[in-house]
């Protein structure tokens, strides 16, 4: 699931899709946390879940706010046009 | 005395700076000319009171150094340390140069006073002359070989800027330089020959050396070529063969310009530097079997081709190289005083003859080819008298200054151990040559037909240009007194001032007293004869029957017109010197070395860069994913690594 996501982050177009691929990366650790400790027993795993969890909150505010602020300049979500860092 | 010999050569220096820097605001041209003149004037004053006090003093005790200041000190070499100091040296031989370069100088000035008169660069004009005299007795009074170097240098650089004073027209720039480059090449000599010489003797100081020398023997290589060497500088600066192609075009100057540098002083530099090197002449009679044939060939080589010039400045130029071939002669046969004596009286005359050409250039509103002159007697009487007795003086009619100074030459040329009856002949050839075209000159342009126009108005020229006129033709008139020799009973008081300056020279080459010969009366009655002879056919060719001129040209016309076109020497230097340098600077260096490799090298380098950089430069993609995909990249490494680590 993790791979999957990392792709969607390389490789999709449109920003908000890459948002999507993150937040699924950071499922994916979350269950992969979740299991173990069920699995084992140890309720570590889970506690620590919920603080991934509020950073992928946080996280994913302040990065659509980057995109809203990059769509009013650009016009455009397609990741590959913006490139104003290019020489 | 000692303390008042710097002024001499300080006066024309303080002239040089006053005019050079406050020149163009002086409006008043008699400020700047008395300026220009007082200052020569006063250097002549100077030279003269050390002049006199030279008289009572005795012989042995007449020579003075005086050092300004340290120049140079101690370059450590393989031969030794040199230094050397800025000092000038006032013996019998520099004092008498000194007179002549301050004494003409100050009458040419005078004269340029009104010459000059309103010529844009008025200033300019006399800033140059004083550093031109400046340069010069640097060069006379210097007491080691540097210092007469650095007047040397000078008073080629003041040629220059006076040649091309009127720098407006291309011709005179390319005079300019032409003097300049050709003098620059004799310098090349010169350096060589100062640079053995300090190989050799482990010092520059004229005493140093010459006292080294003088207890040397014939013969020795090295002092051969040294001699060789700063002779070779002296056909630069002296216009020998084959340096001597500078000098006709640098008629260009303005006429006192001619009359000073090229005529009176500093091509007298070349032969004033051999008679002060004369002990290590003395050391090497192959060189001065050189310097005399060189001289005496140039002697009538020159005097042949001013015999068809038609502009007045240029017979006079060839006029110039032919009278410095028979001062080298007289060095060449070891007749060092009598070399000396004629280049004083040579400066009397032929400062005298070209002023009083720039009279009469000046009196034909600037036209300077004979054949549009004639009769010109009438309107001009001071020109005309000051300009015949400097014509006489030249051809060597006695009693005259330059009878007694050429006829001793040749005299030498012909009785000296180092001498021959061959030299004697063409020095004799040489010299009806220079009677024949002096009276052409003469005749063509005073006597005779008016050939010019009715709306020309030659006039006589102003006081300042005529007052000098007089007194060099007075110089030229009784200049010859201070040489009279004892054959016709006079002291030659010229050979006898001279004489401690070379007498060990004259002890080297073993020359004794000579007893008077009668053959010394025979050759000196065939010198009168030959001048008369020259000038007499000079006015039947060009008075009398006036068409032999024309036939003969016609007759002979291949080889007038090789005298007339100077032998083609110019044209054979330019095809053979200067257009292959130029097509060589042009072709290989210029677009071969310069733009190919060095350009190529430089902008290539540059381009190289910049194509690197245009690949490189495509990984900034400014796309966050790209840069994403090397940060993967780089992990997915790093854990392979670590991985295969921990195994």
């Amino acid at each position: 699931m993790f791979m999957i996501g990392a792709v969607g982050v390389l490789a999709r177009r449109n920003a908000i899709i890459v948002f999507m691929s993150i937040e699924l990366m950071l499922n994916s650790a979350n269950l992969t946390l979740v299991a173990f400790s069920a699995f084992l027993g140890d309720s570590t795993g889970q506690a620590l879940v919920f603080f991934v969890m509020t950073v992928a909150a946080a996280e994913a505010a302040v990065g659509l706010a980057i995109v809203i602020a990059l769509f009013r300049r650009k016009r455009t979500v397609n990741l590959n046009e913006i490139n104003i860092l290019k020489w | 005395m000692i303390a008042i010999i710097p002024l001499i050569v300080l006066f024309p220096l303080a002239g040089f700076l006053f005019l050079g820097l406050l020149g163009p605001r002086l409006k008043n041209e008699k400020l700047i000319g008395a300026i220009g003149s007082g200052t020569v004037g006063l250097s002549f004053l100077v030279a003269v009171g050390i002049f006199l006090q030279m008289l009572s003093l005795d012989p042995e005790q007449r020579k003075q150094v005086v050092e300004l200041f340290p120049w140079l000190s101690t370059f450590t070499g393989s031969t030794g340390s040199l230094s050397v100091s800025v000092a000038y040296q006032v013996d019998q031989l520099s004092i008498l140069m000194a007179l002549i370069v301050t004494g003409v100088g100050f009458l040419i000035h005078v004269y340029s006073i009104g010459y000059m008169h309103g010529d844009r660069g008025f200033w300019r004009f006399f800033a140059y002359m004083n550093l031109f005299i400046f340069a010069m007795l640097n060069l006379v009074l210097a007491d080691n070989f540097l210092v007469m170097f650095l007047g040397w240098e000078g008073v080629g650089l003041c040629s220059y800027l006076l040649i091309g004073f009127w720098y407006e027209k291309k011709f005179t720039g390319d005079a300019a330089l032409k003097a300049f480059v050709l003098n620059r090449i004799g310098d090349l000599g010169f350096i060589l020959g100062m640079l053995l010489v300090f190989a050799t003797f482990g010092s520059l100081r004229f005493d140093t050396v010459f006292s080294a020398a003088s207890v040397l023997s014939p013969g020795r290589t090295t002092i051969v070529w040294i001699t060789l060497l700063l002779f070779v500088g002296a056909t630069g600066k002296s216009a020998q063969i084959p340096l001597y192609v500078w000098l006709p075009d640098a008629m260009a100057g303005p006429t006192p310009v001619s009359a000073l540098i090229h005529a009176a002083t500093m091509v007298t530099a070349g032969v004033y530097m051999v008679a002060r090197c004369s002990i290590l002449y003395a050391l090497a009679p192959v060189s001065m079997e050189v310097v005399a044939t060189v001289g005496v060939i140039t002697a009538i080589f020159a005097a042949s081709i001013g015999l068809v010039q038609n502009d007045i400045k240029k017979v006079l130029a060839y006029s110039t190289i032919s009278q410095l071939g028979y001062m080298f002669l007289a060095m060449g046969v070891a007749a060092f005083s009598a070399g000396i004596f004629h280049l004083m009286t040579h400066a009397f005359f032929k400062a005298l003859l070209f002023l009083g050409s720039g009279a009469v250039i000046h009196a034909m509103h600037d036209e300077q080819d004979i054949q549009k002159m004639g009769g010109l007697r009438r309107y001009l009487p001071v020109t005309y008298w000051t300009f015949v007795i400097g014509a006489v003086a030249i051809a060597g009619i006695p009693p005259f200054a330059g009878f007694f100074s050429k006829d001793e030459i040749l005299w030498k040329a012909f009785s000296s151990e180092y001498g021959s009856w061959a030299l004697w002949i063409v020095g004799a050839l040489g010299a009806a040559l220079t009677a024949f075209y002096m009276g052409r000159l003469v005749f063509l342009t005073f006597e005779g037909k008016e050939r010019f126009g009715h709306d020309t108005h030659p006039h006589e020229a102003p006081k300042s240009m005529t007052v000098p006129l007089v007194i060099l033709a007075v110089l030229s008139a009784f200049g010859g007194l201070f040489g009279v020799p004892k054959s016709l009973l006079g002291s030659n008081a010229v050979e006898h001032w001279l004489g401690p300056v070379f007498d060990p020279a004259y002890h080297k080459l073993l020359m004794g007293e000579h007893d008077i010969v009668w053959t010394e009366y025979l050759l000196m009655v065939l010198s009168v004869a030959i001048a008369a002879g020259g000038i007499y056919a000079a006015w039947t060719v060009y008075l009398k029957r006036t068409g032999i001129a024309e036939a003969w040209s016609a007759r002979f016309s291949r080889l007038y017109r090789a005298l007339l076109n100077k032998y083609y020497v110019d044209e054979a230097y330019d095809a053979a010197v200067v257009t292959p340098i130029v097509k060589i600077s042009d072709e290989y260096l210029w677009k071969g070395v310069d733009m190919v490799v060095i350009d190529g090298t430089v902008n290539g380098s540059a381009k190289g860069v910049s194509a690197l950089a245009s690949i490189v430069r495509r990984v900034q993609t400014g796309v966050a994913q790209s840069y994403a995909v090397v940060f993967v990249g780089g992990i997915v490494l790093l854990v392979t690594w670590l991985l295969l680590q921990s195994h």
